[in-house]
């Protein structure tokens, strides 16, 4: 019920000594606060310059993600979070 | 020995009450002491072990409220009891098991107020706030006992109503209802009539938990069935989701008021006595009934033609019948009742200036004698009572 | 030390992928504990109550707790909002009347596992008479308040945890009331868990969430949470950004302390937010209690 699941709009490929993985953010979702950013461990993302149709910026990735999670527990809007390639077949 | 067996029992009013829930089904009960209910939560939690019933005394009248509709949501039959200072606190929760359609039983036994007032003592000045009492409008359902007997039948009568129509129903009695002890009949089993809520009938992804059927009455999924239902008392849609637009809540409070509005015949409940060739009518209800029933004797012996109609809901009210019979050659009504004039606001307006209205208040503390009423009576027919004006 | 700047710190490899644009990869992981069609919710951007819906509902997922096993109630405020973004029976009570009213479905459904995830004004001003009963008895569920220091939806009154210097629309002069020590009133009331982090201390705010859900008995959690909008603007921390930093800086872990000595201290220059688990004993619960009474009744009844 309700609207379709949604899918994430932003999607980077992420390689790592733990194995592949992805971040994915669902621009829709974010507000732009930029926690995710903000408490990187790794400095991995930064602020888009395109906005949101909401006029937020979404974070973007400039490289360098350890596929921690952190910016996945710290998002308030269920916006950005991984997937983990080693645990999942291809 | 679980559900009282079948058979005669010489009971007070308050215990009447707690076995009549136990019969009627109810698994829980949350409350909290107050005089003239106590007995009420003391016989509860008397019987409540063996019958596997939980029963909380909670800090307070807000906590007890709150609890039962906590309870109703987790899929049992749910009760609490106070008087008037703990139904004051009940109000707003009160509102929201209205707004929620939870199904649940508010036991008030009317003490004299306003405030302490006489807590061992009995009146009838909390009619109207069962009715307005709580902020918004709202449709309720409220009856009113007068005996032992009715505290037992009554307070079946009211869960049913309550799983039937999905809303809390007030079991509004006073306090020599509930102290007095006379006879009680306990029917066997089968001859109960019990109701339970209506469940879903479609699978959680196609249930929308307050889309109603015919009846304005929505099927109730309770917590744990996999239906994860979102209950809130903000004006809500049909799946529950919290709106803010006007169409929404006036397709909501309108359905709840109509809820019992449209189904009021099936709800209705009223006594007559001696009313056919009655000119004059006394309205009475709960504990004041019995005197009126002496006054009407004590008339009829003196050639009064005085009859007696007894709402036995106090809400909904029998408002047609009070306006058929303003037309029908009734003169005068007259409403005998321990306040300052509740009831008699809704008579005068349901006879719309047919006949005159009189009332016999009285401030709380003792009932009316049925000479009093008679006396009243005399004058009213010697044009010595001016009708009730407010 | 702020680490924002220095990307040489990790090994070239880490830095090896270049970013690229793929299909689209799933759902978030816990899309399904959330209503999806009422996210994105109602709340400011870099409101704490986001980060610790997420780590309550995290912290369901790695329980393994099914959705339709579990029930959430909120009373009123901004929090009030967060039953209505679980997929899960979630109900929206009156304010302050969060607790008793999961009281009362707990007992009414022992297998339900109940949180109150509400606010400091609701659990502690209107709601604070339940609060400390609930804890009496150990009724078995867990209270969740996000403590963000005042009450957002209303706009940004003072409430009962409000540092008392703090200017809010109701201390346009500065407040001239004592904060409560919510560690210390939930410990002092009888609850068995008592644990206070912030939403910087996500993964330990998960850890203890995840803690309590597990365990019997009344557990408390406070999370001190931004509220740049109500509050934060009002005291110099504007962004959500500026209050999650004070958080880092400002609170120190320390698990184990005594919960009477963990008030918030805004004048202390170091450590003004002590953060930790306080309290996490064992005690019979209301039912468990109740199930011996009861039972001994019932055998003395000859019931069975």
């Amino acid at each position: 019920m309700g609207k379709e699941n949604e899918k994430a709009e932003k999607c980077w490929i992420v390689k790592t000594k733990k194995g592949k993985g992805n971040l994915c953010v669902i621009t829709k979702r974010c507000k732009g606060c930029g926690y995710c950013i903000e408490f990187c461990p790794v400095n991995a993302l930064e602020f888009s310059e395109k906005t949101t149709d909401k006029g937020y910026h979404p974070p973007e990735m400039v490289g360098g993600c350890i596929l921690c999670g952190r910016c996945e527990k710290m998002c308030p809007e269920f916006a950005i979070y991984l997937k983990e390639k080693k645990n999942e077949e291809e | 020995m679980s559900v009282m067996k079948e058979g005669t029992y010489f009971m007070d009013g308050n215990t009447a009450c707690a076995e009549g829930a136990i019969a009627a089904g109810c698994s829980f009960f949350a409350g909290y002491p107050i005089t003239p209910a106590s007995e009420i939560l003391e016989r509860i939690a008397q019987r409540f072990p063996e019958l596997h019933g939980s029963y909380l005394q909670m800090e307070d009248e807000l906590a007890s409220i709150a609890a039962i509709l906590g309870a109703s949501w987790a899929g049992r039959k749910a009760m609490t009891a106070t008087s008037g200072p703990g139904f004051s606190l009940m109000m707003e929760n009160y509102g929201l098991g209205l707004m929620t359609e939870t199904p649940c039983v508010i036991v008030n036994v009317m003490r004299g107020g306003p405030s302490t007032g006489l807590p061992t003592k009995v009146a009838q000045g909390d009619v109207n706030q069962t009715r307005w009492g709580t902020h918004g409008d709202v449709g309720v359902v409220v009856y009113a006992p007068s005996s032992p007997q009715e505290m037992f039948d009554m307070t079946i009568q009211a869960f049913n109503t309550a799983e039937k129509y999905r809303l809390p129903v007030i079991l509004l009695s006073d306090e020599m209802v509930a102290h007095m002890t006379e006879k009680v009949e306990i029917p066997s089993k089968e001859d109960m009539v019990i109701m339970d809520r209506k469940k879903p009938r479609v699978p959680p992804s196609e249930f929308m938990p307050y889309c109603p059927d015919e009846d304005l009455v929505p099927p109730m999924a309770n917590a744990g069935e996999g239906y994860s239902v979102h209950v809130t008392g903000l004006t809500h849609d049909e799946q529950g989701h919290p709106s803010v637009d006007e169409r929404t809540q006036n397709m909501l409070v309108t359905r709840l008021i109509d809820k019992i509005r449209k189904n009021a015949d099936d709800i209705l409940d009223y006594d007559e006595y001696k009313i056919e060739d009655a000119d004059m009518i006394i309205v009475a209800y709960g504990s004041v009934y019995r005197s009126a029933v002496e006054a009407v004797d004590m008339a009829r012996d003196k050639g009064y033609k005085v009859g007696l109609l007894r709402p036995k809901t106090i809400w909904p009210f029998p408002e047609d019948r009070i306006y058929d019979l303003a037309r029908k050659g009734t003169d005068a009504f007259l409403v005998a009742e321990i306040n300052f004039g509740q009831i008699v606001f809704e008579v005068e307006r349901c006879t719309a200036g047919a006949c005159r209205t009189y009332l016999a208040p009285k401030m709380g503390g003792s009932i009316h004698t049925p000479e009093e009423i008679f006396d009243r009576i005399v004058a009213i027919d010697k044009g010595e009572i001016p009708p009730f004006k407010e | 030390m702020s680490i924002r700047k220095s990307r040489d710190w990790f090994s070239p490899d880490y830095m090896a992928q270049k970013p690229g644009i793929e299909a689209t990869y799933g759902l978030h992981p816990l899309d399904e504990y959330l209503r999806k069609d009422r996210i994105p919710h109602i709340w400011c951007p870099g409101c704490g109550l986001g980060v610790i819906l997420n780590a309550y509902l995290r912290a369901l997922k790695d329980s393994e707790i099914a959705p339709e096993d579990t029930a959430v109630v909120s009373g009123i405020g901004c929090s009030g909002r967060a039953a209505g973004y679980v997929d899960v029976d979630s109900f929206h009570v009156t304010h302050g009347r969060a607790i008793p009213f999961a009281t009362g479905l707990k007992v009414g459904n022992r297998d339900l596992i109940t949180t109150v995830f509400s606010g400091d004004g609701d659990l502690f001003a209107i709601g604070g008479n339940h609060f400390i009963h609930a804890a009496r008895r150990n009724v078995d569920f867990n209270v969740i308040c996000v403590n963000n220091f005042n009450y957002g939806m209303t706009g940004g009154q003072a409430g009962p945890t409000t540092p008392s210097e703090a200017k809010t629309s109701t201390t346009p002069w500065g407040g001239f009331e004592q904060p409560f020590n919510l560690p210390a009133v939930a410990a002092g009331a009888g609850a068995v868990y008592v644990a206070r982090w912030t939403t910087y201390h996500v993964e330990q705010l998960i850890k203890s969430l995840t803690e309590a859900l597990k365990k019997k008995g009344f557990c408390f959690i406070e999370v001190l949470s931004p509220c740049p909008t109500g509050y934060g603007r009002k005291v110099g921390l504007k962004t959500g950004k500026k209050t999650m930093q004070h958080y880092k800086e400002n609170s120190e872990i320390k698990n184990g302390a005594d919960p009477s000595e963990v008030a918030l201290d805004p004048d202390d220059p170091e450590t003004s937010i002590i953060v930790g688990k306080f309290v996490d004993r064992e005690a019979p619960t209301f039912q468990d209690v109740r199930g011996k009474i009861f039972g001994e009744a019932r055998k003395e009844l000859e019931v069975e």
